[in-house]
């Protein structure tokens, strides 16, 4: 196999804060240093991208060596966004990208992208790089659908002759052949963009970046440009891909980088991508949510929580389970008093975009009597095989006493993520009947059906 | 082969630049050009869409009204009746025994070309930051198409200037073309040169610090009165006819009116100054341009 992208010790450099006459400070500054061929002052200052830490940075200069004044307490700072990235991608893999807002994704693919230049190390590639960090950049308003295929393709990269060769594939693809003399300013939202992923769909590159522009379109038109991706791959074409739709990194790409704060998190398999993404940034750890390790209370003078955790079955604790396995949600707490009545153990279970799906409560407690027993116990609540859907789940755990109103003793909303998976292979049979595509909501139920014929052509008399 | 994996831990310590292969790339993204590294190659592979920006620069314009491309013409000619009433009438100024009409009419297409062009390719990084933010094509590709667009309005402009003309030299004989007509493709040349290498130049400029751009505003005001557009050279008096000189475009201009209009003034010196003029800024602009091009997006 050959190297598509090597990309080497990779940094990036940006400073924040507004442009005006502070900068022209720094600005001089730095070409002073460059003439007497020094390295850049200010990309020593620069700190890890960690955009909900307030920077402070307030004087490192001074014992770097940097001459005073250049940046004083208060001035503008600068972060890394990327900070020595290294990656080597083979040829026809299709790598997933994920990490938080402001992690560093984009960065990364705009210098793919040739959009910027990095500030340090190398990026090399055999074939050439498409970027599709937008669908259809460059469309008029004023111009047709026709012509903006052809300003589209030509921007992307595409020979005149190119594009007329695939022009009706393009047209096709896209399901807009009725309006294509149509002004694109009469376009629906949607339908600009179909016909700029239609655009790049049938772009000739060896290299394809692709940022989150999926999101938008239909279900039918991401299935159609997932599978196209998927061709893509067959092509032997490299596909990079970024979304935070953690079902479709897990769809189609093998491999997954988690990037965080500006630096590989993670490299490994798509799925164990996922499962690591989520664990970063939800508190708990690979093996669940477990206070003392954390060095955390969680809890009142009535109660305390110490673990939550997931099993399966066969009492495995893990994180990831198959759509039709049960999975154990467990949770392990302290009673400290004898005063109050039996608190009840309740498990919150929010999706993948924090939704708040469900609530389940418990207090069946293994001894009888009004007041609770001080001690350790271990809540643990079933959740029956094809139930969830596949996804990321994250569940909360609290206990709440029901005295004199609701007194919660203690909350911990996002104590662990779980993931439920689906194997497609078994797509031709069982629950899916064949169908190989997403199936929308953060549950799917195996329920009881029962359809009875009323009439039959057969059997009507008519 | 499998995908390495690293652990968090391992991220302090960032690893060394693993030694390149020896290997052939297709592509190495450094941080920095040199600055003589001017891919000239790759604008030519996109002339494809060079032609698209051309072609989308013409047909926007026009779309949705009336009068369609007529408005490239009565431009001028609203410009010419009133510089004519103004200068010629009632401020009196000399048009060398020219047709006013004509007089003007020449120095306005020409200054047109070369002042559109220039405020137009000044703001290539500006205004199409949306654009460059999401993709990568040599961004030279956007002047030069600017350059071209304009010279076709140029031309269309420059056809009514001929319809006027054919008819003065026809009926009257106030118009005396002589061989100096047969200099002005080259005369056109320098100007969209001219503009482009400006344009590039202030556009590079204006990336992160916007101050030039209110002064390019004022200083192509400025320029149409320290170009011989709407007096003739020999108006002036001897002083002031030396400081003009020096302007490059000068020349075009004057060298335009003679061949055409029979008179003014044309030399092979005065159009070698504007020609070596011309090279230097255009070549200064490209390599400032190219210089900028990389990483603008982070300022702009």
């Amino acid at each position: 196999m050959t190297v598509a992208i090597q990309i080497d010790a990779v940094s990036k450099l940006y400073r924040l804060g507004t442009v005006g006459t502070g900068t022209l400070a720094h600005d001089l500054n730095r070409w002073w240093h460059q003439i007497r061929g020094k390295d850049d002052p200010y990309a020593k200052v620069g700190q890890v991208n960690d955009r909900t830490q307030k920077s402070t940075n307030s004087s490192p200069s001074a014992e770097r060596g940097v001459p005073p004044g250049s940046a004083g307490a208060g001035g503008p700072e600068y972060v890394w966004a990327l900070r020595d990235i290294d990656l080597q991608i083979e040829q026809g893999e299709i790598v997933g990208l994920i990490g938080r807002n402001g992690a560093g994704k984009s960065t990364l693919l705009k210098l793919l992208s040739r959009v910027t230049a990095p500030t340090r190390g190398e990026i090399r590639s055999n074939g050439r790089i498409a970027s599709l960090l937008e669908v259809g950049t460059g469309f008029h308003p004023e111009l047709t659908g026709r012509e903006n295929i052809y300003m589209n393709g030509a921007i992307l990269g595409m020979r005149r002759r190119e594009i007329t060769q695939h022009l009706d594939e393009i047209v096709e693809f896209s399901g807009c052949s009725k309006y294509i003399d149509t002004p694109v300013k009469r376009y629906s939202s949607g339908m600009t963009v179909r016909l700029g992923f239609s655009v790049a769909a049938h772009l000739n590159c060896e290299i394809l970046v692709v940022d989150e522009v999926l999101a938008v379109g239909d279900g039918d038109f991401q299935q159609r440009c997932l599978g196209r991706m998927q061709d893509m791959q067959g092509d032997g074409r490299t596909v990079i891909f970024v979304s935070h739709q953690m079902s479709m990194i897990t769809a189609i790409c093998k491999r997954g980088v988690v990037l965080k704060n500006g630096q590989v998190a993670f490299d490994g398999t798509a799925e164990d991508a996922v499962l690591a993404h989520q664990s970063t940034t939800k508190t708990g750890s690979g093996a669940g949510f477990d206070a003392r390790e954390l060095g955390i209370h969680v809890g009142d003078d009535r109660s305390s929580l110490l673990r939550v955790w997931t099993e399966d079955k066969a009492g495995t604790g893990k994180r990831s389970f198959d759509i039709e396995e049960p999975i154990l949600i467990k949770m392990e707490y302290k009673i400290l008093r004898d005063d109050i009545p039996w608190p009840y153990a309740n498990f919150h279970i929010f999706d993948s975009s924090g939704k708040h799906l469900f609530v389940t409560a418990n207090k069946n407690y293994p001894v009888a009597g009004d007041t609770a027993i001080p001690g350790t116990y271990v809540a643990a609540c079933e959740l029956p095989g094809s139930f969830l859907n596949t996804g990321n789940f994250t569940i909360g755990a609290a206990a709440t006493c029901i005295d004199r109103g609701v007194n919660v003793c203690f909350w911990q909303p996002d104590a662990l993520t779980l993931q439920v998976t689906e194997d497609l292979t078994r797509t031709l049979h069982g629950s899916r009947n064949g169908y190989a595509g997403p199936i929308p909501g953060p549950i799917r139920p195996s329920l009881d059906w029962e359809i009875t014929a009323v009439t039959t052509l057969s059997s009507d008399p008519r | 082969m499998s995908p390495t994996e690293v652990h968090p831990i391992d991220l302090a310590n960032a690893r060394p630049i693993a030694p390149a292969p020896p290997q052939h790339w297709d592509l190495v993204i450094r941080p920095k050009r040199h600055l003589l590294d001017v891919n000239l190659q790759e604008l030519w592979a996109y002339r494809d869409l060079a032609s698209l920006f051309v072609q989308r620069d013409i047909v926007t314009v026009y779309k949705q009204t009336i009068l369609g491309p007529l408005w490239f013409v009565l431009q001028p000619i609203l410009t010419t009746l009133v510089f004519a009433v103004v200068f010629g009438n009632i401020a009196q100024i000399s048009t060398d025994g020219l047709p006013a009409i004509l007089f003007y009419m020449s120095g306005i297409v020409l200054w047109n070309y070369f002042a559109e062009s220039l405020t137009r390719t000044s703001s290539t990084f500006t205004a199409n930051a949306h654009i460059f933010g999401k993709v990568y094509f040599p961004r030279l590709v956007v002047p030069i198409s600017i350059v071209i667009s304009n010279l076709i309005k140029f031309l269309i402009q420059f056809c009514l200037f001929l319809v006027i003309w054919l008819w003065y030299w026809v009926m009257t004989d106030s118009v005396h073309p002589n061989l100096w007509i047969l200099a002005n493709g080259y005369c056109l040349l320098l100007m969209a040169g001219l503009g482009l290498g400006f344009g590039v130049l202030f556009s590079s400029l204006t990336t992160k610090y916007r101050d030039l751009t209110f002064l390019l505003t004022f200083g192509i005001q400025l320029g149409m009165y320290a170009t011989p557009i709407i007096f003739p050279m020999s108006s002036l008096s001897e002083r002031y006819r030396a400081i003009l000189w020096w302007n490059p475009l000068s020349h075009i201009v004057e060298t335009f009116k003679y061949g055409f209009l029979g008179a003014g003034q044309a030399d092979v010196l005065g159009l070698a100054y504007s020609t070596t003029f011309t090279v230097l800024t255009l070549t200064l602009g490209i390599l400032v341009f190219n210089r900028t091009e990389q990483t603008f997006m982070d300022t702009v």
